[in-house]
Order: structure tokens, then C-alpha cells, then sequence
């Protein structure tokens, strides 16, 4: 690891895979709850990638938590910030979505796209 | 065909991403920080009395986007509570419990409410807040209704809380927007000693109004999920 791969490489992979699988998972399973599981992991991804913007090496939490930090030594807490939102606005979406999901499960008895008409794609 | 053309999607996908940051193998950033990031970690502690930057950004220099997501919360918890709109037939099979996961359940409660409380009244000192300690409390409450068939939930009390602290929100906003402060969410109380739990002005007063609103909400929601077939 010494200097090979510096950590903003390491996130940047993380991120693009997680997005990757998430919108895998999302084009091809047919299950809803699965679905709906894809677009989480892609969100996650989203969210990491945002965090890592804001990354500076060797740098602390933007916290005062001691006298004496600097304000040199801290990452940037806009990102951290706006991830906040977003983590709450997925929270939000994935309820909601699986609220629905259970209502359709009512409605037709089947969790499969494939079998639900005007589901297809 | 749906896998040719993910599988294309997708590749096209990572070949953006590559281009957009840049290409993947990047050396980490030394100093190269967003001026806005700068401006607000040299100017936060002193203007918002918060140790925290982030919770600065959050509750007062984003504060009106703060309630847009507080919004936003309560309109999925208010679609979730439509969908799930119980037919009127109660839900028959009884899930019978064993008595060690009830009664641990029962002693779990009060320490995860005491946890939730900690996060929230430590918003503007650690990582927390509102949102978080609001989750943790909604969670005991989702762990009590998972073990216990028979539960007082007081849906209404509930629902009176979180308009109230919905309200609050909103009220503590309109109170600095009539104080010496002239704008929206405009920090009107003194700041106190930083670092401390007394301080930062009105920063730990909305992530207590949040708090209650995101733990009510929750709570209505989970026990929504319950009640429905």
C-alpha cells in the first residue's frame, strides 16, 4: 500500500463500483425488493464519492473539539453537509418506495416486473 | 438483450465517471479546498458558537434547506401512512415471542431513548444531531412494536408532536427573522462558552425540534407498517 494507491484512488473505486452494482442490480433483477436494494447501493456509492470530494490528506474532522486545531488541518465540511441531506432524502425515497411495493403485493399477488403488466421493460 | 444493453449502460457509465474525476488513479488532494469550505471553518466557530462546522452548515448557513428536508420527510411518512391506510381487518396471525426477547426488548427501550437523547443534545459538539438520535429513538420504539403484540401506542400524541415541532421549526425561524438579526433561522440567542452543551445559541434547539419530529414520524411510520395486513 505505501504510496501505490493513495486513498482518494481507493474511494474513488469504492464509489464507482458500489454506483455500478447499484445500477446493475437495478437494470437487471426482476424482483422489486431488489430494486429497490439497487438503487440504495448506488446511493451509498453517490454518497461516498461526495464525501471523498471534500477529502484532504492526513487532515481531521471539521470539529473544534481541542483548543488549538486548525482551521489548515481540517477537511471540508460542505460535502459532509449536503451528504446529510442526501442520506436522509434516500431514507425517504426507499420508504417510500417500499410502502408502494407492499400495496402492489396486494394488488397482484407478485413481486416479479416480468408478470406485472405495464411493469415490463 | 437486457444484459447487452445494462451491460453497455453501465460501461458507459464508469467510462464518465473516469473522464469526470479526472481518471480513477488520483494522488489525494494537500490543500486544494473549496473557498467556501474554507470561509466557513475560519469563520463558524466565531459566528455560530458551534465546535462543530458541519452542524453550522447544517442548522444555520443551510438552515432553509434543513427544513426543505425536514419537508420532504414528512411528505414520505405522510404517503407511506396513506398506502399503508389499514382496511380495516386487523392482522390475524399472532407472532408469539419468546419471554427473553420480549422482556430485553422492554430493557433495551429506555437506554436506546437515552442514547437518542445524548445525539441529539450533542449535535453541535460530536458527529450527531437531530436526524441521527431522531432514527435511534424511532428505533427503540420499532423494536418494542417487533416483540410485543399488544402495545399502547398513542398514534395521535404522536401526531400532535411532530406539528409541534414542526411549528417550532418554523417559529424559531420567524423569531430571528423578527429579531436584530432581520433574516430567516437568524441565530438570536447568546452563544456561551464554546464547547460546551449550553451553547451555539439556537443550534441545539432545532436539532431538538428535529429530533422529536424525525422520531415521531418514524415511530407513526413503523407502527404504520405493523398495523396494515
Amino acid at each position: 500500500m505505501n504510496g501505490v494507491l493513495s486513498i482518494s484512488t481507493v474511494l474513488n473505486f469504492g464509489s464507482a463500483g458500489l454506483i455500478v452494482l447499484g445500477l446493475y442490480i437495478v437494470f437487471t433483477q426482476k424482483n422489486l425488493i431488489k430494486m429497490v436494494i439497487g438503487i440504495d447501493i448506488a446511493e451509498t456509492g453517490v454518497n461516498v464519492l461526495l464525501v471523498s470530494t471534500g477529502y484532504i490528506k492526513g487532515n481531521t474532522a471539521p470539529i473544534f473539539s481541542k483548543a488549538g486545531l486548525q482551521v489548515s488541518s481540517m477537511v471540508d465540511p460542505v460535502p459532509q453537509a449536503l451528504v446529510l441531506t442526501s442520506i436522509v432524502i434516500g431514507f425517504g425515497v426507499s420508504a417510500l418506495a417500499l410502502a408502494m411495493i407492499i400495496k402492489l403485493y396486494e394488488k397482484t399477488g407478485t413481486l416479479d416486473t416480468s408478470k406485472i403488466r405495464g411493469l415490463k421493460w | 438483450m437486457r444484459k447487452v444493453i445494462s451491460f453497455l449502460l453501465l460501461a458507459g457509465f464508469v467510462f464518465y465517471f473516469a473522464t469526470l474525476t479526472g481518471g480513477l488513479l488520483i494522488p489525494d488532494s494537500s490543500a486544494d479546498r473549496s473557498s467556501v469550505g474554507l470561509d466557513i471553518l475560519s469563520r463558524s466557530a466565531d459566528e455560530t458558537g458551534s465546535a462543530n462546522a458541519v452542524t453550522s452548515v447544517v442548522v444555520l448557513y443551510r438552515g432553509f434547506d434543513t427544513l426543505g428536508e425536514v419537508t420532504v420527510l414528512f411528505l414520505a411518512a405522510l404517503g407511506i401512512s396513506v398506502f399503508m391506510k389499514s382496511t380495516g381487518e386487523k392482522r390475524k396471525k399472532v407472532l408469539d415471542q419468546s419471554f427473553i426477547l420480549k422482556t430485553g426488548s422492554r430493557l433495551l427501550f429506555p437506554l436506546m431513548f437515552l442514547f437518542g437523547m445524548y445525539i441529539i443534545a450533542h449535535g453541535h459538539l460530536s458527529p450527531g444531531g437531530g436526524f441521527p438520535g431522531g432514527v435511534i429513538i424511532a428505533t427503540g420504539f420499532f423494536v418494542i412494536l417487533l416483540t410485543s403484540e399488544s402495545v399502547n401506542f398513542n398514534k395521535t400524541l404522536m401526531s400532535v408532536l411532530e406539528g409541534l415541532a414542526g411549528l417550532s421549526f418554523i417559529g424559531l425561524g420567524v423569531v430571528g427573522l423578527l429579531g436584530p438579526g432581520n433574516s430567516f433561522l437568524q441565530n438570536f440567542l447568546p452563544l456561551g462558552t464554546f464547547n460546551t452543551v449550553f451553547s451555539a445559541g439556537i443550534i441545539p434547539l432545532i436539532y431538538a425540534v428535529v429530533g422529536i419530529k424525525v422520531g415521531a414520524e418514524l415511530s407513526s411510520v413503523v407502527y404504520a407498517m405493523k398495523e396494515s395486513k
